[in-house]
């Protein structure tokens, strides 16, 4: 008989003549062995292809992945599920480079598909200033060796011929496009990465929160959940947007906030946007889903929040700069919005490093760049558990860089973490 | 979200403008440890999940910068001060501002 | 064409029979009333089949009568105001009004993609998470295309909406949400105590459930009882009754998000009228009264046009005059369905059977049904509905496990109510199971919020009347209104027994929990065996829930089932959460009047309508149109115009609007020392009637912003930031001035609206100014030297400041006057400088000016710089502390291969520079371990005769000589250029001081 743990057209054709009652669960529901060489705190995304990678790459699987909730229950269900690696700045561009090749290869690694999707993400720009800095990041990009190109006017045209070029208060000069840019289907990344590091082993230990880690000569020795004592050699923390509540369990304090932020998804409709759209002149950026909703988000609200939801002002906000750019959409629907809590940090980019804890290792402070940074994410965490030095791609995170001014800024905001 | 401004009256949260904790202050620049002091003033965030004290600035209204106690959790406001006022208060702790 | 109507029923209903109006659907034209939703109308001429579904089109019909419907989604007008999937049980009838099917082709009655329902079995939840992966490029290119081809269900107008929208605010003591009995009941008790109260109701008409059952309340019609009602409310001031109005989101502090639809009723909103309006509404107190919707029953083919809730059959037949059917089958597991077939018979509708999944009816359901000659089946239930494109028979499973086939072409449904709650759990609030009740009702809730009625659990009618007179004057008492008493209008007696039941195993054929969505019995079932267990997990793997009803008719039927699969309770297995919009909101009224040209306001400068009678080409810059460059005719091309202007300025006088510019006062006798503390060079030091270049650094040592601080008098300082900054300098003054030095004698006034100022610039600038300036005023060199300022008069007794900077590197001042003086003196200035051949000057010729002296601009202030990498290092005072001077010391910004401004010009004379490339080394490969650096700013300089540039080179200030390439390859570009000094114009500055 086909192995159905197998994913192919095969074996889903295969189960269509069984009534499907063939399929495993796509991850045991593991309970806490006394203890594992790593535990990693946080069953999102990151925590996830963390452990993947580590069992994957570093042949490591006495891990355990200890989920306060359900797993994927954080930011990784929650977003508007956009992939790119159009960064600006030495410190990202590799980073989120390496992230956007991982995503190329994913499904076939991970033989799961999450429908990573490389229609194309287009950055307008509306001023021949914002084409400069669209034109400085382009090329620094290039020099990286990522695809990004500038495009006129009428190549914007040729593209989507119904964004509004007429009437417009910021008028659309151009574009910064990154084809290989696009989108993924967001749950199904942290399914495929459960999926494929409980095939090697990993346990997934859900319902089990963190509430204390056991430290001894400043050392760590393990974490306390609700579920019981669990012994580890390291502890690997991936809890974005709850960075800080964590850390304080370990009496560390970061530089980071937590701040919500909102997003949407419109009623279905028969598909018109193409890839991702991103206005200039706003916050507001789009795309459609394969199921036909518009997906789409803005700015965070602005003020410290965990409570996963935010209020009016942003909506509208957001709609604003929407019906500036597209203004057929306005008998179009809003079907839900929602809140993601998100790990601000100072500099607006994202902290893979050690702590001063010994086998304590902290990832987070991903701001709302986190989904598209998942797998480079796991591998560089991955790699710092199993190797104890950073990845090559993730040097620049480090926890200590706002005190030595290595402050890794795109937007040039500072010390304010709301700006980024 | 509304917040009283003590001067303008309860006001939708649109009119402000947020910066963050209250309670990082500036710190004395020539204290032997200033570096330090200005490092934690300017990063470090206890990002307090419950209540907290925060600066907010009436950006719309009468440019005052507010000390808001508010629940992160719930976004519930419990008390709103003039900043000015927490400032003398914190400076000279004998003689409380009114 | 009346008699086209043949389902309608004499006697019955609250339609306007004198009113008929004329619609189309799928292009057939009908007739229905006034007071008809396009179901009701639709039903009326017999129509069954309305839609198709999202996975495998299949046929469907009219389920409910409210906003929880799933099925009956229609694309509603035509053109630029297409709306798709929109619900035609909510959409009100008018003239006119034409609606088609969607998501089916070629047509409703003969849909090809019905083929995906044969496929089914291979269409399981989540089969495209295991397929579709080889070979990866084909994803793009095969696969999703053709998923995304039949994704969607109706289409959005190909135009911009063509209809306003507008924003409007309100305030309440009570705000009661739904106008049911408990609704009505809360408002009139607040009322009476004298609160101002606020009653919104999604419907057209005020009275929520009264107008759909035959009740009686206080000894009238439920109808007229609500009349009453309605009346005695719109006589209180203070009370603001607002139908077509949903609440669709509780935010913090009591702020609601409502959508009133004015004009969704119309064919087209009168002329100046919105289509819909926003309401922020900010209550004290709410009552939720939004009553319950009942839930189907999961069976086989349950979805099929004739499947229809037992309420809504109420609804079309009570308040529509509408019979959905000819011969019915009643299925329920509760009381309140038994009240069905009262009005099934009175509307000459045949009741065939009463199904009941209750083993014991009560004796008054059995002696009605006995009465009318209906067959009863306890403790069975339909397992399946027989039929296409209609239902024709149900198949009823006994108890005892026979079963039967009954012909019908009606089923009521009925699997208990849901209270509505979601609002009630925006805000973070959390039901509870009432297994009584079979229901989930209000848990925690925000302290502001009270739920009466219905949505309280408390279904029956006296209990709604009850409590909704209860919670209107508690709600009145939490804010100081003493309630009198009030008497409680009394109800007819009724049974509301239910059993919880949620699905027939017995079924035959698929059976739909969530019907929009094609999630089926066994996908929840496939999605528990694949270890989706969490109802989180159910929903996002199955997509049950997440269709345009958000699982109204579906979710607690989906986690209903879980529970049984899991073995666990309901209340251990939890819900979703609900999130805003209750029910789906246009885009365009969330935006309301700020879309397109009006997306934000637009700033003019006092003068800007001399210079767009002048010509000029404008610019945003933020929110304000500025003057980029003034063409003369026969300038064809913008450089032209802007190499004209630079010469003109720097040979003859040109005047160039400079109003944008923040401008700010400050004062107090501490005002030189709080700027010393905010600049990084020293203010206090400043001569009265003198003026300064100043930086103001963020407290992390990067700079912020800089401008010119000018002293009036000793406790009266003047200073200008970057108009970009304009803002946020401002706030971070007043930062520092309350917070962190409150002790300070500081007082700030922000006055960039009050002047109006102009930079009059050249070798002829003098000539001009004397010619405006009042007497006795002395602008000499001698008497009023570069960087002097003045408080004087111009034009013969109008207000004015004199400052002389210069941007340009030329002789110049600025002169400001009243914002009201602006346009006059722009045209003085234009008119008393023909002589020297003055002309303005826009933002452009500034801008290559400024390069042409290697001045800092917006492009290397950009957040990231420090005061050293714009080479103003020596500026910074250490005899003081200020903002930004500890943390500018790190290692990391005192790096000495950081970037540093420094100027460029191309080896190649002829070629042009580009803003954005970046510098490697002459012979290097373009790859990131060469980036050096990348250029900020490039203009062409009339002056030199080519271009020019400024950048930001690692080490930039000790290379100049160096020959490097600047790569550009967005714009396919390479450069060779040379590092020299950025100051390319004058570098000695002879030409200000003369």
């Amino acid at each position: 008989m086909l192995n159905s743990d197998r994913y192919s057209i095969f074996s889903v054709l295969a189960e269509a003549l069984r009534g499907q009652t063939g399929w495993k669960p796509v991850w045991r529901q593991a309970a806490p062995k006394p203890s594992y060489d790593i535990v990693i705190v946080g069953g999102g995304g990151h925590g996830l292809a963390t452990a993947y990678y580590l069992a994957k790459r570093y042949g490591n699987a006495n891990i355990a992945v200890v989920e306060k909730g359900w797993i994927g229950s954080g930011n990784v269900g929650r977003n508007t599920t956009i992939v790119r690696s159009n960064y600006l700045l030495p410190g990202n561009i590799p980073f989120y480079e390496t992230s956007m090749k991982l995503w190329e290869g994913l499904e076939q690694d991970l033989n799961y598909n999450a429908m990573v999707s490389q229609r194309g993400v287009l950055n307008l720009f509306h001023s021949d200033g914002q084409r400069d800095a669209y034109a400085r990041r382009g090329n620094a990009m290039r020099l990286h060796g990522v695809d990004s190109e500038l495009l006129d006017l009428d190549a914007v045209r040729k593209m989507y011929p119904w964004l509004n070029y007429e009437n417009a208060r910021f008028p659309i000069k151009g574009a910064l496009i990154q084809r290989r840019g696009g989108t993924v289907r967001h749950d199904a990344v942290a399914w495929g990465y459960a999926r494929g590091a409980d095939r090697l082993g990993v346990d997934i230990i859900e319902n089990a929160e963190v509430t204390g880690f056991r430290i001894e000569n400043g050392k760590i020795g393990g974490v306390e959940t609700t579920r019981g004592f669990i012994g580890a050699n390291k502890v690997g923390l991936a809890v974005a947007g709850n960075s800080s509540r964590a850390a304080a369990l370990a009496g560390l304090t970061l530089p980071i906030e937590s701040h919500v932020l909102q997003a949407f998804v419109s009623e279905g409709i028969k598909p018109f946007i193409d890839g991702v759209v991103t206005f200039g002149a706003g916050h507001f950026y789009i795309s459609q889903s394969d199921k036909g909703g518009l997906v789409f988000g803005g700015d965070i609200d602005g003020y410290n929040s965990y409570a996963q939801r935010g209020n009016l002002p942003v909506v509208e906000d957001v709609l604003e700069g929407g019906m500036a750019l597209m203004p057929r959409i306005g008998r179009v629907r809003l079907l839900r919005s929602w809140g993601g809590i998100m790990d601000m940090s100072m500099d607006g980019s994202p902290i893979i490093d050690r702590t001063p804890i010994d086998g304590l290792y902290f990832n987070g402070g991903w701001c709302y760049g986190g989904f598209k940074a998942t797998p480079a994410s796991g591998l560089c965490f991955a790699h710092l558990l199993a190797r104890d030095e950073p990845h090559e791609v993730a040097k620049a995170y480090r926890l200590d860089r706002f005190r030595t001014g290595h402050m890794i800024d795109e937007k040039g905001m500072g010390n304010q973490p709301n700006l980024h | 979200m509304r917040i009283h401004c003590p001067y303008c009256g309860e006001r939708g949260n649109d009119e402000f403008s947020y910066l963050g904790d209250a309670s990082v202050v500036r710190p004395d620049a020539s204290a032997p440890n200033a570096e330090d002091a200005f490092y934690a003033f300017a990063y470090e965030r206890r990002n307090v999940a419950g209540p907290t004290q925060e600066l907010w600035y009436h950006a719309a209204g009468c440019h005052a910068w507010l000390v808001v106690t508010r629940d992160t959790r719930t976004h519930e406001i419990s008390d709103v001060k003039p900043a000015q006022d927490v400032a003398l208060a914190r400076q000279s702790p004998v003689s409380t501002a009114s | 064409m009346t008699q086209s109507q043949t389902s309608r029923v004499t006697g019955l209903g609250l339609v306007d029979r004198t009113k008929p109006l004329d619609f189309t659907f799928d292009g057939v034209p009908y007739t229905g009333y006034a007071g008809d939703t396009l179901a009701s109308a639709l039903l009326a001429n017999g129509v069954r089949l309305v839609g198709r579904s999202f996975k495998y089109h299949r046929p469907r019909g009219i389920l409910t009568a409210g906003s929880e419907e799933p099925n009956a989604l229609v694309e509603l007008r035509s053109g630029e105001r297409r709306e798709p999937n929109t619900r035609a049980t909510v959409a009100e009838l008018f003239d006119g009004l034409d609606a088609k099917s969607q998501n089916r082709f070629p047509s409703l009655s003969l849909d090809l993609l019905a083929v995906n329902g044969l496929l089914s079995p291979v269409f399981s939840a989540g089969f495209y998470y295991k397929t579709f992966m080889w070979p990866a490029a084909f994803w793009e290119k095969l696969y999703e295309p053709i998923i995304r081809r039949a994704a969607g269900l109706g289409r959005a107008a190909n135009e911009p909406d063509p209809d306003t929208y507008d924003k409007a605010n309100a305030f309440c003591d009570v705000l009661i949400v739904g106008s049911g009995p408990a609704g009505l009941m809360a408002a009139l008790s607040a009322a009476r105590a004298g609160a101002r109260v606020i009653v919104v109701d999604e419907s057209f008409a005020f009275g929520g459930r009264l107008l759909s059952d035959a009740r009686t309340v206080g000894g009238m019609s439920g109808v007229e009882w609500v009349d009453a009602a309605v009346a005695e409310l719109s006589a209180f001031p203070k009370v603001r009754l607002m139908s077509r109005t949903t609440i669709f989101g509780a935010y913090d502090t009591g702020t609601y998000g409502a959508v009133e639809r004015i004009a969704d009723h119309v064919a087209v909103p009168a002329a100046g009228e919105p289509r819909q309006r926003l309401w922020h509404i900010v209550a004290k107190q709410t009552v939720i009264a939004q009553g319950a919707m009942e839930r189907p029953i999961v069976f086989g083919n349950n979805d099929r046009p004739g499947v229809m809730l037992a309420s809504a059959v109420r609804s079309y037949i009570n308040r529509f005059g509408v019979a959905p059917g000819q011969t019915a089958v009643v299925f329920s597991n509760n009381d309140d369905a038994a009240n069905t077939i009262d009005d099934l018979v009175r509307a000459g509708v045949t009741v065939a059977a009463l199904v009941d999944t209750r083993p014991a009816l009560a004796p008054q359901i059995k002696s009605k049904a006995r009465k009318h000659g209906i067959r009863v089946f306890e403790g069975a239930a339909i397992s399946d509905a027989i039929g296409g494109q209609r239902v024709t028979g149900a198949r009823i499973v006994a108890a005892y496990g026979t079963s039967q086939s009954v012909a019908c072409d009606l089923i009521a449904v009925s699997g208990g109510f849901n209270p509505n709650l979601q609002v009630t759990t925006h805000l973070g609030g959390r039901q509870q199971w009432e297994e009584n009740l079979a229901a989930f009702v209000p848990g925690t809730l925000p302290k502001w919020m009270t739920v009466a009625g219905s949505a309280n659990g408390s279904f029956s009618l006296a209990s709604c009347l009850g409590e909704g007179t209860q919670a209107g004057a508690a709600a009145a008492a939490a804010i100081g209104f003493e309630a009198s008493s009030i008497a409680i209008p009394k109800a007819d007696d009724e049974l509301t027994g239910v059993s919880a039941f949620w699905h027939v195993e017995s079924a035959k054929h698929k059976a739909f929990v969530d019907q929009q969505n094609d999630v089926t019995a066994a996908d929840v079932r496939l999605a528990e065996r694949e270890g989706f267990r969490s109802v989180e997990h159910l929903k996002r793997y199955t997509t049950l829930g997440m269709a345009t009803d958000q699982g109204k008719t579906s979710n607690v039927n989906g986690l209903a089932m879980l529970a049984e699969l899991t073995k666990k309770s309901i209340p251990a297995t939890g819900t979703t959460s609900a999130r805003p919009p209750y029910t789906p909101v246009s885009l365009g009224v969330l935006a309301g009047e700020h879309r397109e040209k009006h997306f934000k306001p637009t700033r003019l400068t006092p003068s800007h309508d001399w210079a767009k009678e002048r010509g000029a080409v404008f610019v945003e810059a933020g929110m304000w149109l500025r003057a980029q460059y003034f063409p003369k005719p026969g300038e064809n091309d913008w450089l032209t115009t802007v190499n004209r202007e630079v010469k003109t300025v720097r040979s003859g006088v040109g005047v160039c609007d400079v109003s944008t510019l923040g401008k700010i006062e400050v004062h107090g006798t501490d005002a030189g020392k709080f700027l010393d503390r905010v600049y990084i060079n020293m203010m206090s030091t400043l001569g009265v009637g003198k003026a300064r270049y100043g930086m103001m650094l963020r407290e992390d040592g990067v700079a912020m912003d800089d401008g010119t601080a000018a002293r009036f008098a000793n406790d009266r300082y003047f200073i200008t930031t970057t108009t970009a900054n304009a803002i946020k300098v401002l706030q971070h003054l007043e930062l520092c001035r309350q917070w962190h030095w409150p002790d300070l004698d500081v007082q700030i006034f922000p006055v960039s609206d009050q002047w109006a100022q102009y930079s009059i610039a050249g070798p002829r600038a003098r000539d001009l100014l004397a010619k405006i300036v009042d007497a006795p005023f002395d602008i000499s060199n001698a008497a009023f030297a570069y960087m002097a300022v003045a408080e004087i008069s111009v034009l013969g007794g109008i207000k004015a400041r004199i400052y002389r900077l210069s941007f340009s590197g030329e002789l110049a001042y600025e002169i400001a006057v009243p914002a009201r003086h602006g346009d006059l003196l722009m045209r003085k200035l234009m008119s008393e400088g023909e002589e020297f051949g003055a002309i303005p000057y826009g933002t452009e010729a500034l801008g290559v000016m400024r390069i042409e002296k290697g001045h800092v601009g917006g492009s290397e202030l950009n957040g990231t710089t420090t005061a050293a990498d714009l080479g103003l290092g020596k500026m910074a005072s250490t005899k003081k502390d200020f903002i930004g001077r500890v943390l500018a010391q790190r290692p990391g910004l005192v790096d000495p291969s950081r970037p540093r401004l420094i100027g460029f010009k191309p080896v190649d004379k002829a070629v042009r520079l580009r803003s954005g490339a970046h510098f490697i080394g002459k012979d290097d490969r373009p790859t990131a371990a060469n980036d050096q650096g990348y250029m900020t700013s490039v203009a062409y300089s009339p002056m030199l005769g080519h271009w020019i540039g400024l950048g930001l080179l690692s080490r930039g200030d000790a290379r100049v000589g160096e020959i490097l390439t600047a790569t550009d390859p967005v714009r396919g570009e390479t450069t060779l250029v040379e590092v020299v000094p950025a100051a390319f114009y004058d570098a000695e500055g002879a030409r200000l001081r003369v």
